[in-house]
Protein backbone atom coordinates (compact mmCIF):
# COMPACT_ATOMS: atom_id res chain seq x y z
CA UNK A 1 0.00 0.00 0.00
CA UNK A 2 1.02 4.02 -0.80
CA UNK A 3 2.83 5.58 2.79
CA UNK A 4 0.21 8.46 2.12
CA UNK A 5 -2.59 6.06 1.55
CA UNK A 6 -1.98 4.29 4.67
CA UNK A 7 -1.00 7.71 6.48
CA UNK A 8 -4.65 8.73 5.68
CA UNK A 9 -6.09 5.26 7.15
CA UNK A 10 -4.31 5.31 9.96
CA UNK A 11 -5.25 8.76 10.89
CA UNK A 12 -9.07 8.28 10.12
CA UNK A 13 -8.73 5.42 12.73
CA UNK A 14 -6.85 7.30 14.94
CA UNK A 15 -9.71 9.73 15.26
CA UNK A 16 -12.58 6.73 15.88
CA UNK A 17 -11.63 7.27 20.17
CA UNK A 18 -13.01 10.23 19.78
CA UNK A 19 -16.27 8.73 20.43
CA UNK A 20 -15.63 7.20 23.57
CA UNK A 21 -14.84 10.96 24.18
CA UNK A 22 -18.55 12.48 23.27
CA UNK A 23 -19.85 9.94 25.74
CA UNK A 24 -17.98 10.82 28.43
CA UNK A 25 -18.70 14.90 28.23
CA UNK A 26 -22.00 13.70 27.49
CA UNK A 27 -21.94 11.76 30.65
CA UNK A 28 -20.44 14.35 32.64
CA UNK A 29 -22.97 17.33 31.95
CA UNK A 30 -26.00 14.93 32.14
CA UNK A 31 -24.46 14.04 35.52
CA UNK A 32 -24.32 17.58 36.71
CA UNK A 33 -27.67 18.64 35.27
CA UNK A 34 -29.42 15.94 37.01
CA UNK A 35 -27.97 16.78 40.57
CA UNK A 36 -28.80 20.64 39.94
CA UNK A 37 -32.16 19.49 39.15
CA UNK A 38 -32.67 17.29 42.18
CA UNK A 39 -30.76 20.11 43.86
CA UNK A 40 -30.32 23.02 42.94
CA UNK A 41 -28.41 24.64 46.09
CA UNK A 42 -25.47 22.67 44.91
CA UNK A 43 -24.67 24.28 41.81
CA UNK A 44 -22.08 26.21 43.11
CA UNK A 45 -20.04 23.80 44.68
CA UNK A 46 -20.47 21.31 41.30
CA UNK A 47 -19.72 23.78 38.67
CA UNK A 48 -16.12 23.60 39.22
CA UNK A 49 -15.57 20.18 39.55
CA UNK A 50 -17.96 19.52 36.28
CA UNK A 51 -15.38 22.06 34.49
CA UNK A 52 -12.91 19.94 35.76
CA UNK A 53 -13.99 16.92 34.67
CA UNK A 54 -14.71 18.50 31.18
CA UNK A 55 -11.14 19.49 30.42
CA UNK A 56 -10.31 16.47 31.63
CA UNK A 57 -12.11 14.22 29.67
CA UNK A 58 -11.15 16.64 26.42
CA UNK A 59 -7.98 16.32 27.45
CA UNK A 60 -8.39 12.81 25.76
CA UNK A 61 -9.82 13.65 22.58
CA UNK A 62 -6.88 15.72 22.32
CA UNK A 63 -4.57 13.03 22.75
CA UNK A 64 -6.15 10.75 20.12
CA UNK A 65 -6.09 14.07 17.96
CA UNK A 66 -2.30 14.51 18.22
CA UNK A 67 -1.60 10.71 17.91
CA UNK A 68 -3.54 11.18 14.22
CA UNK A 69 -1.64 14.38 13.85
CA UNK A 70 1.65 12.29 14.49
CA UNK A 71 0.37 9.76 11.69
CA UNK A 72 -0.95 11.99 9.32
CA UNK A 73 2.18 14.68 9.25
CA UNK A 74 5.00 12.63 11.09
CA UNK B 1 0.89 36.60 -0.95
CA UNK B 2 -0.52 33.86 -3.39
CA UNK B 3 2.54 33.37 -5.58
CA UNK B 4 4.48 32.03 -1.97
CA UNK B 5 2.56 28.62 -2.56
CA UNK B 6 0.99 26.79 -0.05
CA UNK B 7 1.43 27.95 3.49
CA UNK B 8 0.59 25.36 5.95
CA UNK B 9 -0.87 26.05 9.22
CA UNK B 10 1.63 24.81 11.21
CA UNK B 11 3.65 27.33 10.22
CA UNK B 12 2.73 29.66 13.21
CA UNK B 13 4.42 27.70 15.67
CA UNK B 14 7.75 28.16 14.17
CA UNK B 15 10.04 29.73 17.16
CA UNK B 16 12.01 32.72 14.98
CA UNK B 17 15.19 33.61 16.61
CA UNK B 18 15.41 37.32 17.07
CA UNK B 19 18.60 37.98 18.31
CA UNK B 20 21.24 35.24 18.28
CA UNK B 21 23.19 34.72 21.05
CA UNK B 22 25.65 32.25 21.21
CA UNK B 23 26.93 31.04 24.99
CA UNK B 24 30.36 29.01 24.28
CA UNK B 25 28.33 26.60 21.84
CA UNK B 26 25.07 26.57 23.23
CA UNK B 27 22.49 28.58 21.91
CA UNK B 28 20.03 30.89 24.07
CA UNK B 29 19.32 33.17 21.89
CA UNK B 30 16.55 35.41 22.48
CA UNK B 31 13.89 34.12 19.91
CA UNK B 32 10.10 34.81 19.56
CA UNK B 33 8.87 32.84 22.37
CA UNK B 34 10.73 34.44 24.89
CA UNK B 35 9.48 37.94 23.64
CA UNK B 36 5.89 36.55 24.82
CA UNK B 37 6.91 34.85 28.10
CA UNK B 38 8.46 38.43 28.64
CA UNK B 39 4.91 40.19 27.64
CA UNK B 40 2.96 37.59 29.32
CA UNK B 41 5.17 38.62 32.38
CA UNK B 42 5.00 42.18 31.85
CA UNK B 43 1.17 41.80 31.74
CA UNK B 44 0.65 40.48 34.50
CA UNK B 45 3.54 42.71 36.67
CA UNK B 46 1.47 45.78 35.11
CA UNK B 47 -2.30 44.48 35.60
CA UNK B 48 -1.62 44.08 39.19
CA UNK B 49 0.45 46.75 40.07
CA UNK B 50 -1.16 49.53 38.08
CA UNK B 51 -4.62 47.97 39.36
CA UNK B 52 -4.05 48.10 42.75
CA UNK B 53 -2.49 51.25 43.27
CA UNK B 54 -5.92 53.00 44.10
CA UNK B 55 -6.28 50.97 47.08
CA UNK B 56 -9.66 51.66 47.43
CA UNK B 57 -12.04 49.95 49.78
CA UNK B 58 -14.70 49.94 47.24
CA UNK B 59 -12.95 48.91 44.26
CA UNK B 60 -13.09 50.35 40.92
CA UNK B 61 -13.09 48.09 37.71
CA UNK B 62 -9.42 47.14 36.78
CA UNK B 63 -8.55 46.16 41.12
CA UNK B 64 -12.14 44.29 41.00
CA UNK B 65 -10.39 42.08 38.16
CA UNK B 66 -7.18 41.72 40.22
CA UNK B 67 -9.00 41.28 43.40
CA UNK B 68 -11.21 38.67 41.80
CA UNK B 69 -8.09 36.75 40.28
CA UNK B 70 -6.20 36.59 43.87
CA UNK B 71 -10.05 35.44 45.42
CA UNK B 72 -10.26 32.47 42.22
CA UNK B 73 -7.08 31.09 42.54
CA UNK B 74 -7.00 31.45 46.40
CA UNK B 75 -10.24 29.18 46.97
CA UNK B 76 -8.66 26.66 44.15
CA UNK B 77 -6.09 26.43 47.17
CA UNK B 78 -8.25 26.73 49.73
CA UNK B 79 -10.40 24.25 48.51
CA UNK B 80 -7.92 21.47 47.53
CA UNK B 81 -5.02 22.02 50.07
CA UNK B 82 -7.21 23.26 53.20
CA UNK B 83 -5.63 25.82 55.87
CA UNK B 84 -1.50 24.91 55.79
CA UNK B 85 -1.77 24.86 51.88
CA UNK B 86 -1.80 28.23 52.32
CA UNK B 87 2.17 28.85 51.51
CA UNK B 88 1.70 27.39 48.01
CA UNK B 89 -0.92 30.13 47.11
CA UNK B 90 1.75 32.58 45.39
CA UNK B 91 3.08 29.45 43.37
CA UNK B 92 -0.11 28.51 42.56
CA UNK B 93 -1.17 31.85 41.39
CA UNK B 94 1.96 32.58 39.15
CA UNK B 95 1.10 29.70 37.52
CA UNK B 96 -2.27 30.50 36.70
CA UNK B 97 -1.83 33.72 35.61
CA UNK B 98 1.66 32.75 33.75
CA UNK B 99 -0.49 29.95 31.85
CA UNK B 100 -3.56 32.15 31.57
CA UNK B 101 -1.90 35.23 30.41
CA UNK B 102 0.39 33.23 27.91
CA UNK B 103 -2.82 31.37 26.65
CA UNK B 104 -4.53 34.78 26.29
CA UNK B 105 -2.17 36.69 24.61
CA UNK B 106 -1.51 34.15 21.85
CA UNK B 107 -5.66 34.99 21.02
CA UNK B 108 -4.29 38.23 19.23
CA UNK B 109 -3.88 37.54 15.51
CA UNK B 110 0.08 38.02 14.68
CA UNK B 111 1.16 36.92 17.98
CA UNK B 112 2.74 33.51 19.43
CA UNK B 113 1.39 31.10 21.38
CA UNK B 114 4.20 30.02 24.11
CA UNK B 115 2.29 27.53 25.61
CA UNK B 116 1.77 25.67 22.47
CA UNK B 117 5.00 24.32 22.14
CA UNK B 118 5.69 20.67 24.27
CA UNK B 119 8.98 21.97 25.60
CA UNK B 120 7.11 24.60 27.66
CA UNK B 121 4.75 22.91 28.95
CA UNK B 122 7.15 19.89 29.72
CA UNK B 123 8.93 22.57 31.69
CA UNK B 124 6.28 23.45 33.96
CA UNK B 125 4.92 20.00 34.67
CA UNK B 126 8.35 18.90 35.15
CA UNK B 127 8.72 21.73 37.76
CA UNK B 128 5.45 20.39 39.32
CA UNK B 129 6.06 17.08 39.95
CA UNK B 130 9.65 18.03 41.35
CA UNK B 131 7.92 20.47 44.11
CA UNK B 132 5.31 17.98 44.75
CA UNK B 133 7.64 14.88 45.16
CA UNK B 134 10.25 17.05 47.22
CA UNK B 135 7.75 18.95 49.48
CA UNK B 136 6.29 15.16 49.78
CA UNK B 137 9.95 13.91 51.02
CA UNK B 138 11.03 16.79 52.78
CA UNK B 139 7.88 16.44 54.92
CA UNK B 140 6.98 13.15 55.36
CA UNK B 141 10.95 11.44 54.70
CA UNK B 142 10.91 8.02 53.41
CA UNK B 143 7.49 7.44 54.69
CA UNK B 144 6.41 9.43 51.39
CA UNK B 145 6.87 6.46 49.21
CA UNK B 146 3.86 4.63 51.21
CA UNK B 147 1.97 7.29 48.33
CA UNK B 148 2.63 3.97 46.03
CA UNK B 149 1.30 1.28 48.44
CA UNK B 150 -2.16 1.66 49.19
CA UNK B 151 -3.50 1.01 52.96
CA UNK B 152 -5.61 -2.34 52.91
CA UNK B 153 -3.86 -4.73 50.13
CA UNK B 154 -2.57 -7.81 50.90
CA UNK B 155 1.59 -7.43 51.09
CA UNK B 156 1.69 -10.43 47.91
CA UNK B 157 -0.02 -7.79 45.52
CA UNK B 158 2.66 -5.08 46.12
CA UNK B 159 5.26 -6.42 43.19
CA UNK B 160 2.09 -5.92 40.96
CA UNK B 161 0.85 -3.01 42.63
CA UNK B 162 3.34 -0.52 43.28
CA UNK B 163 5.33 -0.20 39.60
CA UNK B 164 1.32 0.45 38.58
CA UNK B 165 1.40 3.09 41.14
CA UNK B 166 4.47 4.65 40.45
CA UNK B 167 4.04 4.63 36.56
CA UNK B 168 0.45 6.26 37.08
CA UNK B 169 2.34 8.85 39.22
CA UNK B 170 4.73 9.18 36.39
CA UNK B 171 1.82 9.77 34.46
CA UNK B 172 1.03 12.95 36.26
CA UNK B 173 3.35 15.10 34.51
CA UNK B 174 2.99 13.71 31.00
CA UNK B 175 -0.85 14.27 31.23
CA UNK B 176 -0.53 17.82 32.56
CA UNK B 177 1.96 18.98 29.73
CA UNK B 178 0.33 16.91 26.94
CA UNK B 179 -3.43 18.21 27.84
CA UNK B 180 -2.15 21.93 27.87
CA UNK B 181 -0.58 21.40 24.81
CA UNK B 182 -2.37 19.59 23.14
CA UNK B 183 -5.23 21.75 23.54
CA UNK B 184 -3.48 24.88 22.39
CA UNK B 185 -1.97 23.57 19.23
CA UNK B 186 -5.11 22.11 18.40
CA UNK B 187 -7.05 25.19 18.77
CA UNK B 188 -4.71 27.22 16.81
CA UNK B 189 -4.18 25.04 13.99
CA UNK B 190 -8.25 24.68 13.61
CA UNK B 191 -8.29 28.86 13.54
CA UNK B 192 -5.93 28.91 10.62
CA UNK B 193 -7.40 26.17 8.61
CA UNK B 194 -10.84 27.97 8.99
CA UNK B 195 -8.61 31.10 8.14
CA UNK B 196 -7.30 29.44 5.01
CA UNK B 197 -11.05 28.50 4.07
CA UNK B 198 -11.96 32.17 4.09
CA UNK B 199 -8.94 33.05 1.66
CA UNK B 200 -10.16 30.31 -0.79
CA UNK B 201 -13.77 30.95 -0.74
CA UNK B 202 -13.62 35.00 -1.74
CA UNK B 203 -17.25 35.79 -0.69
CA UNK B 204 -18.38 32.86 0.74
CA UNK B 205 -16.35 32.73 3.26
CA UNK B 206 -18.50 34.25 5.57
CA UNK B 207 -19.51 31.03 6.58
CA UNK B 208 -15.83 29.91 7.50
CA UNK B 209 -15.49 33.62 9.22
CA UNK B 210 -18.79 32.87 11.37
CA UNK B 211 -17.12 29.51 12.51
CA UNK B 212 -14.39 31.23 12.99
CA UNK B 213 -15.91 33.84 15.33
CA UNK B 214 -17.43 30.55 17.29
CA UNK B 215 -13.97 28.97 17.88
CA UNK B 216 -12.35 32.35 19.45
CA UNK B 217 -15.38 31.95 21.89
CA UNK B 218 -14.37 28.46 22.37
CA UNK B 219 -10.78 29.04 22.50
CA UNK B 220 -11.01 31.77 24.72
CA UNK B 221 -12.58 29.88 27.39
CA UNK B 222 -9.87 27.02 26.46
CA UNK B 223 -7.39 29.73 27.51
CA UNK B 224 -9.45 30.45 31.17
CA UNK B 225 -9.88 26.63 31.84
CA UNK B 226 -6.62 24.68 30.49
CA UNK B 227 -4.88 27.37 33.20
CA UNK B 228 -7.52 26.74 35.90
CA UNK B 229 -7.16 22.87 35.17
CA UNK B 230 -3.36 22.75 35.95
CA UNK B 231 -3.58 24.80 38.51
CA UNK B 232 -6.52 22.28 40.11
CA UNK B 233 -4.27 19.55 39.48
CA UNK B 234 -1.59 20.75 40.58
CA UNK B 235 -2.69 21.53 43.94
CA UNK B 236 -4.64 18.19 43.92
CA UNK B 237 -0.70 16.63 43.37
CA UNK B 238 0.45 18.78 46.56
CA UNK B 239 -2.27 17.70 48.38
CA UNK B 240 -1.72 13.84 47.62
CA UNK B 241 1.79 14.94 48.64
CA UNK B 242 1.24 16.50 51.66
CA UNK B 243 -1.49 14.35 53.12
CA UNK B 244 -0.54 10.93 51.62
CA UNK B 245 -3.76 10.13 50.76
Amino acid sequence: MDIEAAKMVGAGLAVIGLSGVGIGIGNIFASFISSVARNPAARATLFPSTMLGFALVEAVALYALLISFLILFG
Amino acid sequence: MAAEGHHSPLEQFEVKTLIPIDLGGVDVSFTNASLFMILAVAGILLFLTLSMQRRALVPGRWQAMAEMSYEFVAGVVRDNLGPEGKKFFPFAFTLFMFIFFCNAIALVPYTFAVTSHLIVTAALAILVIVLVTAVGIVKHGLHFFSLFMPKGVPIYMAPLLVPLEVLSYLARPVSLALRLFANLTAGHTMLKVFAGFVVMLGIGGIAPLAVIVVLYGLETLIAFLQAYVFTVLTCIYLNDALHLH
